[in-house]
């Protein structure tokens, strides 16, 4: 929903341009003022600390920051390091599951809910009530459903079924599955309340139309409602994928990159190689390399979305 | 009004009495029972000099802590006072001038006579000054094995790496974890630096470690570490723990035969009421090699603009080579001391094997104080992988192993 406002307010400003140039600067002066700090944060923290990651990511920077070129050493042994291979493979399937799995299950959810069913309120306030605690809770409580002693797999060899097996955090070929779980678990909730909102937005006649032409209500879902969301969809995207590319705290509290290093994010990689390693240098150039590919996915799509508008 | 003249007459005195201590906030990993009551000797000790101890533990062990150490010294916010394994670590801070130099301290206490052995505080020394106030001697070199879980499998306890080797089948069968092993990648890659100790010798681990050879890497010496290593990833199948100490609990509670671990695992089996020689055994150097590495914790002071503060912390480093807190802590933690005149009140024949060892000089220099924290965590990486990936062949981690040893600095 930010998304889309902030593309009406472009197409605004569009369309005030003409005639009365020279007084445009001082037009809303007030709201201007009072966003130079932040227009000032954003362009000091955000962009300057950016741009100081990228040049320190050319030193052989240890501990502290200093200006010591190496040229493209960090790069090199980023890219032969198989940690690195790993953490990028590792959020690669992350990243697809959770994409494709929370948007299917929080519009399923959202469209369940929207049938108004009693107690809706209750079973809302159930599905968002993950997204309350952080992920480090996520990561702990997760980490004890599923530890073999005293979780998941215990209860259902206790009920009877001796030869159940299912261990992801000891499993390093399936770990990664374990920690998508606790990520569903925590962010389809939110994801289920916008689709919700959206789906209270669809006006009444449509329905009514549909039914008139006989129209099923999966099909009418499918083929109406969805393109109708569409600026909804373009959120949760937005909110799903920036909540990929930050995947550490999970990690962190649930598997610890483990077991070996089968569970390794790349915001990981970065951390450990910053202060475990003492190797800013390496740091650097894995978040750049994490900032690099995050712009590859986002330009063309950015230009798609918003570029089109504009002319149109 | 008589209760307002007793409240003003009580403030007067907290007041006055909070004048003349110094507060200081101690930065440490020390979580785990015997190390945590252990640290508590030091609060006692520097709270009974009038002084105020504010414990600032972290958990999660030296990995986690570290970083939020040096993310609060280089962010202008330090503590007064915090650990480290002395060595390569502190390296940068001191060049960048970050820490207190404390050779003052060191001459007017005399520590360069007193610390045994010499090379922790050379581990201490940059240019000639003292930063830092080594507290304790800590040796990976130990293996522990419970006598209870050899009683149940029927066995006797094997008296070296071979020996214990031969036993893990008939550990498996009475349904005990021959070699527990906790999931962090230091305690993967600090197990294989004691097998390689072990089973190629000083000598060519100081050519590996010390010397960044790659011909010692890819030597048969060490073949045999990497096979030996890999062997001994399918012993530790079927206990699924992180920490060390969880790990220790399973010797402890005799679920699993043996843990190599470093002499800090003597503090939980003192904790949990165990004794030395009855209820579990110890073999320094796997049985293989008497050595012990010479690495330990150490104290560093961060350098503040407060006159105050920068006289406590001067203090406290005297304080922790002083005799009885030498004593005290080091009884607490199962960690032999860095002085040698004074004795321990608790000395069991574990800790007599290392004391020993220390006067008969059969030591080595820790792993910390030789390679970089970068290698070490390059290694830490390799290591945990290997151990973690049945598919993975002692000759690939050979090459790989020999690659980082290659770039080390």
């Amino acid at each position: 929903m930010a998304l889309s406002d902030a593309t009406d307010a472009t197409a605004q400003a569009g369309q005030g341009t003409p005639a009365r140039k020279p007084t445009r600067i001082f037009k809303n002066l007030s709201s201007k003022i009072a966003s130079l700090p932040m227009v000032f944060t954003a362009l000091v923290i955000f962009v300057g600390g950016t741009v100081w990651t990228i040049v320190y990511s050319f030193t052989s920077s240890g501990l502290l920051p200093r200006l010591k070129w190496v040229g493209l050493d960090q790069y090199e042994r980023l890219w032969s390091s198989r940690k690195w291979i790993v953490s990028i493979e590792n959020l690669a399937i992350y990243g697809i599951c959770s994409l494709i799995l929370t948007l299917v299950i929080g519009f399923t959810l959202a469209a369940l809910l929207d049938r108004k069913v009693r107690g809706e309120g209750v079973l809302r306030t159930i599905f968002l009530y993950p997204f309350a605690l952080s992920f480090i809770v996520t990561g702990l409580v997760w980490q004890w459903i599923l530890n073999p002693q005293l979780g998941l797999q215990n209860i259902i060899r206790e009920m009877g079924w001796e030869s159940f097996a299912f261990d992801p955090m000891n499993n390093s070929k399936i770990v990664m599955f374990g920690l998508l779980i606790a990520g569903l678990w925590q962010g389809t909730g939110l994801i289920m309340c916008i689709m919700l909102a959206g789906l209270r937005g669809i006006d009444e006649d449509i329905w009514k139309a549909a039914r008139v032409d006989g129209i099923g209500t999966v099909k009418t879902y499918i083929r109406v409602i969805i393109p109708m969301m569409r600026p909804v969809f373009v959120t949760s995207l937005v909110l799903i994928g920036s909540g990929i590319v930050k995947l550490y705290d999970l990690v962190v509290a649930q598997t610890s990159g483990g077991p070996g290093i089968s569970s390794q994010v790349p915001a990981m990689y970065v951390m450990t190689s910053m202060f475990g390693g003492q190797n800013l240098g390496q740091g650097f150039a894995a978040s750049t390399m994490m900032l690099v590919t995050v712009v590859i996915i986002l330009v063309p799509w950015a230009i798609l979305e918003f570029g089109g508008k504009k002319r149109g | 009004m008589k209760l307002t003249t007793k409240l003003m007459a009580f403030s007067a005195i907290v007041s006055a009495s909070s004048a003349s201590a110094v507060e200081l906030e101690v930065m440490h990993w020390w979580t785990s029972g015997g190390e945590a009551a252990a640290v508590g000797k030091f609060a006692e000790a520097w709270d009974a000099s009038g002084n105020k101890w504010i414990d600032g533990a972290i958990a999660g062990g030296g990995d986690t802590a570290r970083p939020i150490m040096v993310s609060r010294i280089i962010g202008g916010d330090p503590p007064a006072a915090f650990q480290f394994n002395h060595g390569r670590q502190a390296e940068e801070l001191i060049e960048a001038g970050l820490l207190l130099d404390l050779t003052d301290v060191a001459e007017a206490e005399g520590w360069a006579d007193i610390v045994n052995p010499p090379n922790l505080l050379d581990a201490c020394t940059v240019d000639g000054r003292i930063y830092c106030a080594p507290v304790n001697i800590h040796s990976w070199q130990w293996m522990w094995l419970s006598n209870g879980a050899y009683e149940k499998a029927g066995l006797p306890v094997p008296t070296n790496w071979t020996e214990f080797s031969e036993s893990a089948g008939a550990l498996q069968d009475a349904g005990i974890t021959p070699l527990a092993m906790g999931g962090q990648s230091w305690q993967q890659n600090g197990a294989f630096g004691v097998i390689s100790v072990a089973l190629a010798g000083t000598e060519a681990w100081l050519a590996v470690n010390r010397d960044k050879s790659v011909d010692a890497v890819m030597s048969d010496e060490y073949t045999r570490v990497f096979e030996a290593f890999g062997a001994a990833r399918s012993l530790s199948e079927g206990l699924n723990v992180q920490d060390w100490n969880q790990a220790t609990a399973a010797v402890i509670n005799d679920t699993a035969g043996a843990q190599i671990m470093g002499d800090w695992a003597q503090g939980e089996f003192a904790l949990a009421g165990e004794v030395a020689g009855e209820d579990y055994s110890c073999l320094p150097g796997l049985g293989e090699v008497g050595v012990l590495q010479t690495g330990g914790d150490a104290f560093y002071f961060p350098v503040v603009d407060d006159a105050e503060i920068t006289a406590g912390q001067k203090e406290l480093a005297a304080m922790l080579l002083s005799p009885p807190v030498q004593v005290s802590f080091n009884s607490a933690k199962g960690s032999l001391p860095v002085r040698g005149d004074v004795d321990l009140t608790t000395v069991n024949e574990c800790t007599q094997k290392g004391l020993d060892l220390l006067a008969a000089g059969a030591t080595l220099p820790a792993g910390e104080t030789l390679l970089s924290p970068d290698t070490v965590t390059q290694l830490n990486d390799l290591m945990t992988e290997f151990w973690n990936t049945p598919s993975m062949t002692a000759a690939e981690v050979q090459s790989a192993y020999a690659d980082i040893i290659a770039d080390a600095d």
